[in-house]
């Protein structure tokens, strides 16, 4: 049992591999141990008393029963473990099976945090296999691309300077008809809000930079989005592992937003960028805190309804059942917010998953799994089997989830298991409810 | 025999000793040194109430999901490490050692109490391993280094309780017993067993994560 039985082709891990030699190999898992990993390895390498409790929290794990090769600890066994026994001289076959494992069976969802005694972090070891990957040019070609364009265009979808304002202007323009008088301010210095979103948004999903234009509109709220580079918050080269280019990345969020003197940024509904925003990019670059306080949409929305800023006309129908984001529960400890302002906005009857909150499973989408593209799709979707019944036996028909990822990801898995599901984002109800003006 | 006795109370009994607070003190030195080097953008979250908060919720039977998932290992490791770590120091014949070399003297369990605490961590040495054997799970991560672990823990307990019944050679067994003991010290800073040393550290790490930065219970 173990990775090497459920090897997929994919050209980037291929041609990675193809290029590797025993000395580069080692000489780089060396590199990485020594220069960039410390204590915190060594503790979890050494204290990790194998005694598998930690199987029992990963969606992988559960939705493969009886195979223990898809367990947290069965995982870093046949990774990081290996690397340290043999001081890096594994074989470039070894390499495409370990990067095919961190970068496409393991979300760094952290739910295994909560079903170890010892308190070990696999979403850390999975990510320094992943470096090592990304260090020796072995990633998923698809997750590779959008790091590419994250290091040509600070955007992960190529979505080039003019089209970014151009899909702004166009939103605004498409905006004003329902609500006249509404902006889309562009690089308004001091601002109270800088308002950024993940690239996908202005690429494919526009309909949220119109909601949230209007939502900003109605509830009367001091906004700017920038027009250059910096617009990006979302983040695959921290997944890829290449985390110069994420450090860059971050940098240039935080600095455009410095330089409009704003007083906060709010950040879309999305998980991922969250995490590198909020708790990895900050950190790469020395910093214990954010030079600008961030927060996430789920908040923002929250302290508007706190302040009686959201008006709605009519309520959402339920029930409705919640995916909790691992990046903003377990990530920022959201989850109540993230219940009250459903509650706000449905009428009818929540119904929980189990578990949910901080306990809940992840989509098997984040941690970039989605982004490695078509050939591992059934990796994530038959690897969260749980999630499927867990979403059956909800027996409602909506899921209201903040998080891009977790949308892809339940897409997803909604089809393969013929669930006949919505998903909707927050900002997607409160957009259908709110008041708006008089046609 | 005699000599050999003297031995394995003495000189023996101080290298292990030594071995066991040495070794722990620069293990742990030397993991700070490190952390403080390497871990920077950990370490800086350190805080001592998070830390505390998760060790606490942790140290609850059943509260944590982890202990909640696994109630046969829970029930288990409690009964193992509580009798684990009572029974040698608070043995009879133990504290009179410690009052025949140093004068000191504590609190001691009677005999039949330590016998039956004593079969519980020999009891709980089988639990694990019959979960290091049967259970695919655990099975598959399992190694030599968690074997030797394993072995390292139970023979003490198994010693001394032959020892304790007089089963085979009284002499022998009491001897095998000191230094199936000592092994055990000597062994703790240098293999699995040094969790003892770093499970707190491990714990309050990510209580202080959890707790100061994600804002999140992490049990
Ligand atoms: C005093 C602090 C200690 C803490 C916080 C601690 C904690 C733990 C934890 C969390 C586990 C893993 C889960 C489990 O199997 O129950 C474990 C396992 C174990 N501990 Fe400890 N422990 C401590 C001391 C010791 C000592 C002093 C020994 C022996 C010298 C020991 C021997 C073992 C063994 C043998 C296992 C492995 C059980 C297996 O094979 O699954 N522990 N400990
Ligand atoms: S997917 Fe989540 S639960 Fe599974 S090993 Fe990775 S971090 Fe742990
Ligand atoms: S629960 Fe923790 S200590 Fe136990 S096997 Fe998993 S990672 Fe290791």
């Amino acid at each position: 049992m173990g990775i090497t039985e459920r090897l997929i082709e994919d050209a980037g891990l291929r041609r990675g591999v193809s290029l590797l030699t025993p000395e580069k190999i080692e000489k780089t898992i060396v590199a990485v141990l020594q220069g960039e990993t410390g204590a915190r390895l060594k503790t979890y390498a050494e204290t990790c008393m194998r005694c598998g409790m930690c199987a029992e929290a990963c969606h992988f794990a559960l939705s493969h029963p009886g195979d223990p090769s898809y367990t947290p600890a069965g995982k870093v066994h046949q990774t990081m473990s290996v690397l340290l026994d043999k001081k890096g001289r594994v074989d470039p076959d070894f390499i495409y099976g370990m990067a095919q494992l961190a970068y496409t069976e393991c979300n760094l969802c952290r739910r295994c945090v909560h079903l170890c005694p010892i308190g070990i972090d696999t979403a850390y070891i999975m990510s320094t296999v992943r470096r090592i990957c990304h260090k020796l040019g072995c990633t998923p070609q698809y997750m590779q691309d959008t790091a590419h364009s994250h290091a040509s265009t600070f955007n992960q979808m190529w979505v080039k300077d003019d089209e970014w304002t151009d899909s702004l202007m166009w939103q605004e323009d498409e905006a004003r008809e329902e609500f006249p008088g509404l902006r889309i301010p562009l690089d308004k210095e001091g601002a109270d809000i800088y308002y950024s979103v993940i690239a996908p948004e202005p690429k494919f999903r526009t309909q949220l930079i119109y909601q949230a234009a209007a939502i900003m509109h109605m509830a009367g709220v001091d906004w700017t989005m920038p027009a250059q580079t910096g617009w990006d918050n979302s983040d695959m080269c921290m997944f890829s592992g290449d985390f110069e280019v994420m450090g860059r990345l971050k940098r240039q969020h935080f600095e455009s937003a410095q330089k409009l003197k704003v007083k906060r940024i709010v950040m879309g509904e999305c998980g991922h960028a969250f995490r590198s925003v909020y708790d990895v990019g900050n950190r790469w670059l020395g910093w214990r805190w954010h030079p600008v306080p961030v927060i996430h949409a789920v908040e923002f929305y929250w302290e508007l309804i706190q302040e009686g800023k959201i008006k709605l006309a009519k309520k959402f129908p339920g029930p409705v059942t919640i995916q909790d984001p691992c990046n903003i529960v377990r990530g920022r400890g959201l989850q109540q917010k993230l219940r009250e302002v459903t509650r706000f906005l449905v009428e009818g009857d929540i119904i929980e998953m189990h578990p949910n909150m901080e306990h809940n499973f992840c989509c098997a989408a984040g941690g970039g799994v989605i982004n490695c593209g078509p050939p591992f799709k059934n990796v994530r979707v038959e690897g969260n089997a749980v999630k499927a019944e867990q979403l059956k036996a909800t027996g409602v028909k909506t899921i209201i989830t903040p998080c891009h990822n977790c949308h892809g990801g339940l897409h997803d898995i909604i089809h393969h298991h013929k669930l006949g599901m919505d998903l909707k984002f927050l900002s997607d109800i409160i957009y259908e409810c709110m008041e708006k003006p008089e046609a | 025999m005699n000599a050999a006795y003297e031995f394995v109370t003495g000189p023996l009994a101080w290298i292990a000793w030594g071995i066991f607070l040495l070794g722990s003190a620069w293990r742990l030195i030397s993991m700070y040194q490190l952390a403080k080097k390497k871990d920077a953008s950990s370490w800086a979250f350190l805080d001592l109430g998070f830390s505390l908060r998760s060790i606490v919720n942790w140290l609850i039977p059943f509260n944590a999901l982890g202990w909640r998932k696994n109630p046969l290992l829970t029930v288990t490791t409690f009964a193992f490490h509580v009798c684990l770590v009572a029974v040698p120091v608070f043995l009879m014949a133990h504290v009179a050692l410690w009052t025949e070399f140093f004068g000191l003297s504590y609190a001691t369990l009677p005999d039949n109490v330590a016998d039956i605490m004593t079969l519980v961590v020999l009891a709980a040495c089988l639990v694990f391993a019959g979960r290091r054997l049967t259970q695919k799970d655990v099975a598959y991560i399992t190694t030599g280094k968690d074997w030797l672990a394993l072995a390292i823990v139970a023979l003490p307990f198994l010693t001394g309780f032959l020892a304790y019944h007089q089963v085979f050679d009284y002499q022998i067994m009491l001897i095998a017993h000191i230094v199936a003991g000592e092994i055990m010290l000597a062994a703790i800073p240098f293999t699995r067993l040094s969790h003892m040393v770093f499970a707190a550290f491990t714990r309050a790490y990510m209580g202080s994560e959890f707790g100061g930065v994600r804002h999140a219970r992490d049990w």
